[in-house]
């Protein structure tokens, strides 16, 4: 066996696995975020081949904006529970009352902004020095500069001016009190990339990602939009019964579906290789807000 | 399929950004909400502005330059490719470093109506010293010459000369107009005087990894599993990375810097046992005999130990703004091995124009020093030259925690250590 033979994906792995155990190395409380979402299911198996069979030298952290899919909320326990790891869910509603914050408010209150709140205050409570995320580069173009050791200060801000620079695969952790450092294992996964995982290592997935029939709302975009208990509508509104899946998971009133008959993992490739639209533009509503809306969160402590 | 990843060196001005963009939207690479985003930006040409798919943060689209190295993902049916986009300006040759670091082949960009400049001397001298094997001598804007070949032969040979001087070997010199797709994914019908592959083909033709499997095999500890359950008591396995060639079952090896020796008891990869697993795998190594081992400390055949040493010459690209003099201290992280390290002298500067050594007793922020350090703690490495993984290191500022220097060791035995010779040519591979 030589190197070439290594696929794609193989080396991406490794990759992976390399930058979690560095995690475990180099840090005293590490954490990892889970949402749900199809990355950081991913996050979780590339954990295992890392750690196995030992245990996770981290808890699962779900940050709950009250805004779920409940399928996504049954996957996660169920998850945890086979893995036999800590999960410790935050819930943006408790922070919500608790700093006297304003809830969301308008047509589609997403509590995406008010989620870095819940974060920056899980990581205080447990004193987290890093926090693994399952961020990719191709995701947007401010993410495309992230490193995959991200370093922020005590409020969670990201400088982009100030980065390291990252050199082969050295990672450097060194932190002083207060800092706190983002790490994001498939920075260089694209979305066929972590699909194409899913299929080779026949990953289950919360059955949103599949085609199903949904009662949506269509937006003026002509976005369609799961109809849920959150969403404040007028008379005028159009909703529709559609054949959709969600190409990626987040806060229910501002995550799109789009239109699909997908039923397996080969479909949803499939799907993606015909695509014509990025994941964050099809699903996104925040992003669109302004050119920077990534930057700008993450100056402000997003992850 | 296969992963290639691949810096391009240039500025705005020679049409990187263009270059890019070209190369992901000529392979359906981009989405059309982007190029929708894309085409809503005033251009001066009337058309799209396909520079404007690299450009991320505000203050980059704001005052049109590239400040930090980004990473942009394409795939076509024969490979996946990570661009590392640097910036050109001479200032920011710490961000040529940092993407040429993981690089394994460099475009590097030239206007044909410029030719050789200093920028192209300055990058292919700092592609070559991170140990990048492929160059493409990418010359752009063709349609400003005419299409000329006789403008891209003298090119040709003035880079001829740079190549020599820097010993590098693997070299595709490509014609092309970035701006209107000539010869970056088709071949062009402007350029028929030219009968080499587009630079797609050429990108996906080119050996993709060195033969990291056919070197000294190296491998670091980066964490200790102990499940101690009742199940695994007993289970001690050594998580790490293979840095470079083959591990066996059965191997006899060396536990460095201690120099235990024992056996590999077994290669796990997804607790499955493996045979054989190689570079650049991540695996966990069990031993055969109880014998202490930490995060940190190299597993190596016993008959291929590298030096360890306290003392080593390097060369040091400085990436701090204030400046280096001799006699500071610092953290050296070696992958996982992270020790005190102290930097007496600083032995030369190298000038990136002429490759030639230059006296100096401080390195200024994107200076290329050679240099000598000592270790607090032994360190287990080899010479860059040999080996790109256990020859780099990081230097990090003990205060605040930032990374300072990228380090390619030289030499780790003393007997090889250079005196200073100024005015000598700096670079030998």
């Amino acid at each position: 066996m030589s190197t070439s033979h290594l696929d794609y994906l193989d080396r991406l792995e490794a990759e992976a696995i390399h930058i979690m155990r560095e995690v475990a190395g180099q840090f005293e409380r590490p954490a990892l975020l889970f949402s749900g979402g199809k990355d950081s299911i991913v996050l979780t198996r590339l954990a295992e081949k890392a750690f196995r069979p030992g245990r996770f030298p981290f808890p699962l952290v779900h940050v709950d904006t009250g805004h779920n899919f409940p399928e996504v909320l049954a996957y996660r326990d169920e998850l945890a529970a086979r893995l036999g790891e800590k999960l410790i869910v935050r819930k943006v509603e408790d922070t919500i009352k608790q700093r006297g914050l304003r809830d969301a408010t308008g047509k589609f209150p997403s509590r995406n902004p008010l989620q870095t709140y819940t974060l920056l205050d899980v990581i205080e409570e447990f004193e987290f020095d890093a926090c693994i995320g399952g961020a990719r580069r191709d995701e947007e173009k401010a993410r495309a500069k992230e490193r995959i050791f991200s370093v922020r200060d005590e409020f969670g801000q990201w400088d982009p001016k100030r980065q390291r620079p990252e050199l082969w695969n050295v990672y450097n952790g060194k932190i002083q009190k207060g800092e706190n450092v983002r790490v994001f294992p498939i920075s260089n996964w694209t979305e066929l990339d972590v699909w194409r995982y899913i299929q080779r290592e026949n990953i289950a997935l919360p059955s949103i990602y599949f085609g199903h029939e949904r009662t949506c709302v269509v937006l003026p975009s002509g976005q369609l939009l799961g109809l849920s208990e959150h969403l404040q509508l007028d008379e005028t509104d159009e909703i529709v019964q559609r054949q959709v899946r969600y190409r990626t998971v987040g806060d229910s009133t501002c995550t799109a579906a789009v239109e699909s008959n997908a039923s397996t993992i080969d479909d949803i490739i499939e799907d993606l290789l015909l695509a014509k639209v990025s994941e964050r533009g099809a699903t996104r509503l925040d992003d669109n807000i302004s050119e920077a809306g990534m930057e700008d969160r993450k100056r402000n402590g997003y992850f | 399929m296969d992963l290639l990843r691949f810096i391009t060196c240039g500025s705005v001005d020679d049409g990187k950004s263009t270059l890019i963009g070209r190369l992901l939207y000529d392979s359906d690479s981009v989405s059309l909400d982007i190029l929708a985003a894309l085409e809503n930006k005033p251009t001066v040409h009337g058309t799209v502005d396909l520079a404007l798919l690299t450009d991320g943060l505000r203050a980059e689209r704001e005052q049109g330059i590239t400040i930090d190295v980004a990473y942009k993902y394409f795939t076509t049916p024969r490979r996946k490719f990570i661009i590392t986009d640097a910036p050109g300006h001479v200032q920011y040759t710490r961000n040529m470093v940092t993407g040429a670091s993981n690089a394994d082949l460099a475009i590097v960009l030239v206007d044909a109506r410029l030719g050789v400049i200093e920028q192209t001397r300055r990058h292919s001298m700092v592609a070559a010293l991170l140990g990048i094997r492929h160059f493409v001598l990418a010359v752009n804007k063709m349609d400003l010459v005419g299409y000329s070949q006789e403008v891209f032969d003298q090119i040709v040979a003035d880079y001829a000369e740079v190549a020599k001087q820097l010993r590098l070997t693997n070299i595709k010199a490509i014609p092309l107009s970035a701006l209107h797709g000539d010869n970056i994914v088709e071949r062009s019908t402007h350029l028929t005087w030219y009968n080499g592959p587009s630079l797609l083909e050429h990108l996906e033709s080119v050996p993709a990894t060195e033969e990291a499997s056919v070197q000294e095999s190296r491998f670091q500890v980066q964490y200790v599993i102990r499940p101690q359950t009742d199940e695994l008591p007993d289970y001690r396995g050594y998580a790490g990375r293979i840095q470079s060639g083959t591990y066996r079952k059965g191997d006899k090896v060396t536990v460095l810097p201690s120099g235990i020796e024992t056996a590999i008891e077994a290669i796990e990869i997804n607790q499955q046992e493996v045979e054989t697993a190689v570079a650049p795998q991540s695996v966990i190594l069990r031993l055969a005999d109880d014998v202490d081992v930490s995060r940190g400390d190299s597993i190596v055949p016993v008959k291929q130990v590298p030096h360890i040493t306290r003392e080593l010459e390097a060369t040091l690209c400085w990436m701090a703004e204030a400046p280096l003099r001799g006699g500071r201290k610092f953290l050296l992280q070696h992958h996982s091995a992270l020790v005190k390290a102290s930097l007496p002298t600083i032995l030369y500067k190298i000038d990136v124009q002429t490759f030639t050594h230059v006296a100096t007793d401080e390195a200024k922020l994107n200076d290329i020093v050679r240099v000598r350090l000592k270790t607090a703690a032994p360190i287990v490495a080899d010479p860059y030259r040999q080996n790109r993984d256990s020859g780099s290191f990081i230097l990090v500022d003990e205060q605040t925690g930032n990374t300072v220097a990228a380090g390619l060791i030289e030499a780790t035995d003393p007997e090889l250590f250079t005196e200073a010779e100024p005015g000598a040519l700096a670079f030998s591979i």
